[in-house]
């Protein structure tokens, strides 16, 4: 058992999903399956199911800093403060300097170069009215920069490019660096803006991964026979991280303790999945924890509601977890959409109550299962209630072959 | 453009920049940064607004011309006695 020093738990959680802007109204909402997924109407490329968050935009910084900054700053900033009111935690209670911000991003940028290449086609593409704001919010540090700016944190911040295991990768950062005694909190976590962009549907689109659906809430259906592309959303969760000792002291609520990660690389495709790697990374992270297969209560999964995608991470999940009668499974994704950067975070909170309530939230739109995709326990269409949940497994990949494994255990004493 | 035409685009533009910004206590002759939460990127973006609404090229040198409010319509009065 690492010492307390080492063990690094989870105090504090702040989020802006498509259904929700707060833990406790997104649990409720993924617990009854309920998507916000709508249609929306792209610059160029016209209608799309996508997730938007709502959300008090100015409840921590003016309008005027939203509009200098990014939607992915204008996220992170309201979700970091969110953690920090929830883990009960004043700034000045660690020394600033000793803060670390690590957001995991999956792309930053495209959005505002997107926006600003629209801006000069109104003059004549005249590179003069190119903004000044362009370098500032297109920097990949942006989004954590932000959050600093707005907390008046000195520690060090940058961001995470993982693809879609972005999130996970930023909160292994932020455990990794408490342990290490680089800082002494982290607000780790992971943003998405993607839905700005047009580019990223056309692109998921011309790949033939963008889902359809006549109606947008039902566009995102992983291991459903119909399945047909991704739900692009946009979204934040931001956790603090402290040590164990120092939540201790402090009498902190303690959501749970990351016990186990992996991050490794498929060396293989641009955009396919691998199942051995993911299958590895899984073993990885188990191992790290000290864990059996059997020991996991359950599996949040990456799954997309891409054909192949779903397949692979469904013959990982039987690689490893074959003889684990007891593991649920279920996908965060088919309720809220696919929030890139976000989605490992995002995915993992909306897990977490259920060390409290010992439910498994459902994977919605499920109507035809695919057989390829079967797997014992999976938990579809409407919640399980289980004895007691004391760990969650949290899958996230990302293009260009990244895979990324947390699992987060129940605290006790 | 008048005078007073002028003024209220400056305050217009600032306006857009930050809803927030009162002009109650404004003193024309005084620097705008100084008693609004203006900064130098702030200041870029009236810049750039007066390019976009009136094609105006304004060169860097000729920055400190639009410090304050009077200075702004001292300045902005002739290249914009036609718009």
């Amino acid at each position: 058992m690492d010492s307390n020093q080492q063990r690094i738990v989870i105090t504090g959680v702040g989020l802006a999903a498509p259904n929700a802007d707060n833990l406790k109204e997104f649990r409720k909402k993924l617990l009854a399956g309920i998507s916000e997924i709508k249609e929306i109407d792209l610059r160029y490329f016209g209608p799309a199911p996508a997730g938007i968050c709502t959300f008090d935009e100015t409840k921590y910084r003016k309008k005027k800093d939203n509009k200098r900054g990014t939607r992915a700053g204008c996220l992170g900033v309201y979700c970091a403060h969110e953690a920090m009111a929830d883990a009960t935690l004043d700034i000045n209670y660690y020394d600033r300097s000793r803060i670390g911000v690590y957001v995991g991003l999956t792309e930053h940028g495209t959005v505002e170069t997107e926006n600003e290449i629209f801006n000069i086609s109104q003059y004549n593409y005249d590179v003069n009215y190119w903004t000044h704001h362009h370098n500032p919010r297109t920097v990949l540090n942006n989004p954590p920069g932000e959050i600093t700016m707005s907390l008046g944190i000195t520690g060090p911040h940058y961001a995470i490019g993982a693809a879609c295991a972005a999130g996970n990768a930023s909160l292994i950062q932020g455990v990794q660096m408490l342990r290490l005694g680089e800082v002494d909190m982290a607000l780790a976590g992971g943003i998405s803006e993607s839905t700005g962009s047009f580019g990223i549907f056309a692109s998921f689109k011309a790949q033939g991964a963008l889902a359809e659906a006549a109606d947008p809430r039902k566009a995102c259906r992983p291991f459903d026979m119909g399945r047909n592309g991704i739900v692009v959303s946009e979204g934040g969760c931001i956790y603090v991280l402290e040590r164990l000792e120092k939540a201790i002291e402090r009498e902190a609520r303690i959501y749970g303790e990351i016990v186990g990660y992996c991050i490794n690389s498929d060396a293989r495709d641009f955009v396919l999945p691998y199942d051995k790697r993911q299958a590895e990374c899984m073993q990885q992270a188990l191992n790290r924890a000290g864990l059996n297969a059997a020991d996991i209560d359950i599996i949040n999964t990456h799954a997309t509601g891409t054909r192949q995608g779903d397949i692979e991470e469904c013959k990982a999940i039987r690689q490893v977890f074959g003889e684990a009668p007891s593991t649920y499974i279920n996908n965060t994704k088919s309720i809220i959409g696919h929030a890139m950067g976000a989605a490992g975070v995002l995915e993992l909170a909306g897990n977490l109550s259920a060390f409290e309530d010992n439910m498994v939230h459902p994977t919605i739109n499920v109507t035809n299962l695919d057989p390829e995709c079967a797997l014992p326990n999976m938990v579809l269409n409407k919640p399980t209630q289980l004895k007691s949940v004391s760990t969650i497994l949290n899958n996230s990949f990302g293009m260009v072959g990244i895979n990324s494994v947390i699992i987060v255990k129940k605290y006790e004493d | 453009m008048t005078r007073d035409d002028i003024k209220d685009l400056i305050l217009e533009i600032i306006k857009d920049i930050d809803e927030d910004a009162d002009f109650d206590a404004l003193q024309s002759d005084q620097p705008l940064r100084d008693q609004l939460d203006l900064d130098s990127m702030d200041f870029l973006d009236i810049v750039m607004e007066l390019r976009k609404r009136h094609k105006l090229q304004i060169p860097e040198e000729d920055y400190p011309q639009l410090a304050s409010l009077d200075s702004c319509v001292n300045y902005l009065e002739p290249l914009l006695k036609n718009a």
